[in-house]
């Protein structure tokens, strides 16, 4: 008596968003079944990596980063080779600089540069902020203003100015926008309720749901993605049914695993190759649990997760 | 499927003999059904409603216990496919593959190195797979008695009789895992793993025919088994390891119902940053067993760290040990700042207060393992519990600094801490883990 294979796919599906245009425009979602699940349906979309670049380059990063981008003297260039980073499905261009608390660039400065940026690469741009609010919702609005009919990914929209930047990425300048919550299903329900309410369109947004590092409160956030495609995909609860981009080393990269030199931890080894496995295991450990994409910074990193997605689909 | 009480009194005979200590045969049911005496208590069942009860009854997922002494650990058990559906109870296992080919010394040297302590666990790499090579009998008995030294379970890979044997003559006490099992060697290796006592590792290539000589292996009396999903590929063993989970909790299929090995180490051979992912990824997805080339340091933080939080008890909180946790070389000068056991505080406010570069005394006091604001509503951080602390763990003969940094959200302990504690400049901190580092600089 051989084993009963029953293929269980789900009536539902996540829904697909595409971003970009051109030819290396992707697609996110579309499938199904939980993540990898091929024994039940083909995942139509592999889940895709994001390469993430500061606005304030990388001097403070690992060798092996300031290897990978050598001598280049501006962002621009810098995204054009993480364009090309083996692995990469997209470029998040991570607005750091705008930070009143930090370098204070201006909006106008932020928007010019994403511009430029996203003139300069062939593959979709998502932006990141730099964690003040109101700051943020200002360059959101510019930067899709800017980059209007463009298709790049805002993230994100939280619920503190979801309005704001909602209506500009969203409704008047035709981005996908990202609808950022914290590690909770219902916050992240409630968030993609209001953005609809708003006018946005669900086939327009893509959502975060929050993520932590593995050993860092990670039970919240694999226990978060597992209950959202379930209500997902069992339940058909089309306000979850977004696919998720999960920002992946702006969590890893500040933990004690990662930060601590060599000179302090000297039986750890390498910080840079614990920065890695950090990075690796964090991704691994969100797309097993239904991210649709995940950000990520180190080109091995990347290399990696690439492979591990290939061998999995 | 569980019986209900009732399913269960149609079987009993009925007549309310009390022999089995329950006044009548409904209320010994009701027990049976809530898992609180055995069936067995009752000395009128027929075999055939025995038989019908015990399979009924037995859990969905068989747990398998390996290893002796301090080096036992508990395999399988799981009732639910994700966590916060109840709970996971197994954590999944570490082994570093060893052959004969190894500078053995050293590969035992290494995995006894990654052996630390996070959070009250320890972590460590709990076996050793000492895999057949085909260097013969006595050369892999030589290797296993060496495994043996290094004090961890052991996972015997190995379809060779005679070598299994022999390997199992030094070291079945330890009770090992026998891993070698297929369609073709079965029924050998299922008399060689019941004489000793162990636990028999099965594989095959494709599902049905794991699934055939797991059935086979059932009627020969053998349900003490784990099940390897080979090494065909990274997607056929994830789908392997997905598959018989699913069927096993899902659709109780009891054929399935055993802890799994993954080989991670052959499926991404010479590929450590692979192999991590592969880890992550199995630690969510149903591998019980994750056999590695290697663990380096740096795959064991972030590895460890991912187990230690999905294997969490969704209805309890994870806590640091109370006490003083100096921060960026401090002294017994440098201020002291307090908040609450509650592990992920701890991580988040510790990891913000280190970026700060500020040498300070993080105090940590027993809070219950609740956040700040749930432990002050629930009066396990109040001025008084802080008090307390700071006198039992004698922080006014370690610290000579006065000053306490408490957290903004519980502003409203100032003043009454300022009178418990008249020798203290109590300053009221920063109310989200975010604004720690400007708030410690500026403070500086």
């Amino acid at each position: 008596m051989p084993f009963k294979l029953t293929p269980q796919p789900f009536k539902a599906a996540i829904k697909e968003v595409e971003v970009g245009s051109g030819e290396k425009a992707i697609k996110l979602g579309g499938e199904k079944t939980f993540p990898f699940y091929t024994f039940d349906a083909p995942m139509p979309n592999a889940p895709k990596i994001g390469v993430e670049i500061s606005d304030l380059g990388f001097e403070g990063e690992s060798a092996g980063i300031k290897d990978f981008y050598g001598d280049v003297t501006n962002i621009v260039e810098m995204a054009k080779k993480a364009a090309a980073m083996e692995g990469a499905d997209f470029v998040v261009l991570r607005l750091e600089g705008a930070d009143p608390n930090g370098a204070n660039k201006s909006v106008d400065e932020c928007a010019e540069l994403a511009k430029a940026v996203a003139d300069a690469i062939d593959v979709p741009l998502a932006v990141m902020g730099c964690k003040n609010d109101e700051k943020d919702s200002e360059v959101f609005v510019k930067v899709s203003e800017v980059l209007s009919g463009r298709n790049i990914m805002v993230l994100s929209a939280k619920e503190a100015d979801y309005k704001t930047v909602g209506a500009s990425a969203g409704l008047a300048y035709g981005q996908k926008v990202g609808a950022e919550s914290a590690v909770d299903i219902n916050l992240a329900k409630q968030l993609n309720v209001l953005m609809t309410q708003l006018g946005v369109k669900p086939e327009n947004m893509i959502m975060n749901v929050g993520s932590a590092a593995a050993g860092y409160g990670y039970e919240y956030v694999a226990s978060t993605l597992d209950r959202v495609k379930a209500a997902a995909l069992a339940q058909n609860d089309n306000m979850l049914q977004m696919p998720i981009v999960t920002p992946i080393s702006t969590e890893t990269s500040t933990v004690k695993e990662a930060v601590a030199s060599e000179e302090d931890m000297p039986e750890w080894g390498s910080q840079e190759t614990r920065a890695i496995d950090m990075e690796v295991v964090t991704a691994a450990a969100c797309l097993a649990s239904g991210s649709n994409a995940v950000i990520l910074r180190h080109p091995e990193s990347v290399a990696t997760v690439s492979k591990l997605i290939k061998e999995l689909m | 499927m569980a019986l209900t009480g009732i399913q269960i009194f149609k079987l009993t005979p009925k007549k309310n003999c009390k022999e089995c200590g329950s006044p009548t045969c409904m209320a010994f049911s009701m027990k049976v059904a809530q898992g609180a005496v055995g069936i067995d208590k009752c000395p009128y069942m027929s075999d055939e409603a025995l038989a019908q009860l015990s399979e009924a009854t037995a859990p969905p997922m068989k747990t398998i216990t390996i290893g002796a002494g301090e080096e036992e650990h508990k395999l399988g058990g799981e009732t639910v496919l994700f966590r916060h559906e109840k709970t996971l109870v197994s954590k999944n296992l570490y082994a570093v593959t060893l052959t004969a080919a190894d500078d053995a010394d050293a590969k035992l040297a290494a995995v006894a190195k990654v052996d630390y302590d996070r959070i009250g666990e320890r972590m460590y790499v709990e076996l050793i797979n000492v895999k057949y090579t085909g260097e013969g009998a006595d050369a892999y008995a030589a290797l296993v008695q060496k495994a043996m030294g290094a004090n961890r379970t052991l996972v015997l890979e190995c379809a060779d009789a005679d070598a299994a044997k022999a390997a199992l003559a030094v070291c079945k006490d330890g009770k090992p895992i026998l891993n070698g099992a297929n369609p073709d060697n079965y029924e050998a290796m299922n008399a060689i793993a019941t004489e000793a006592g162990v636990t028999l590792g099965v594989t095959a290539d494709t599902l049905d025919a794991l699934y055939d000589t797991v059935a086979a292996l059932e009627k020969a009396g053998n349900k003490n088994l784990v099940l390897d999903v080979g090494t065909v590929s990274i997607k056929d063993a994830f789908s392997k390891a997905v598959l018989l989970r699913r069927a096993a909790l899902k659709d109780q299929d009891r054929t399935c119902g055993y802890p799994s090995i993954v080989n991670i180490g052959e499926l991404a051979a010479g590929d450590p940053q692979l192999q991590a992912a592969l880890a992550s990824v199995f630690t969510l997805k149903y591998g019980s067993i994750l056999v590695m080339e290697d663990m380096s340091y740096a795959q064991a933080l972030a590895l460890y760290g991912l187990r230690q939080n999905i294997y969490t008890d969704p209805q309890k909180p994870m806590k640091v040990e109370p006490g003083i946790y100096p921060i960026n070389g401090a002294d017994e000068n440098s201020v002291c700042v307090t908040t609450v056991d509650f592990a992920l505080t701890y991580f988040v406010v510790s990891g913000e207060l280190e970026r700060s570069g500020v040498p300070c005394n993080l105090l940590i006091s027993d809070a219950g393992g609740m956040s700040v604001l749930t432990a002050w509503a629930a009066g396990k951080l109040s001025a008084g519990t802080i008090a307390k602390f700071i006198e039992e763990h004698q922080i006014e003969e370690k610290i000579k600094n006065r000053t306490l940094i408490i957290p903004g959200k519980v502003a409203v302990l100032k003043g009454e801490l300022e009178a418990k504690l008249p020798a203290w400049n109590i300053v009221v901190g920063t109310t989200e883990a975010v604004q720690i580092v400007k708030f410690m600089k500026d403070y500086k």
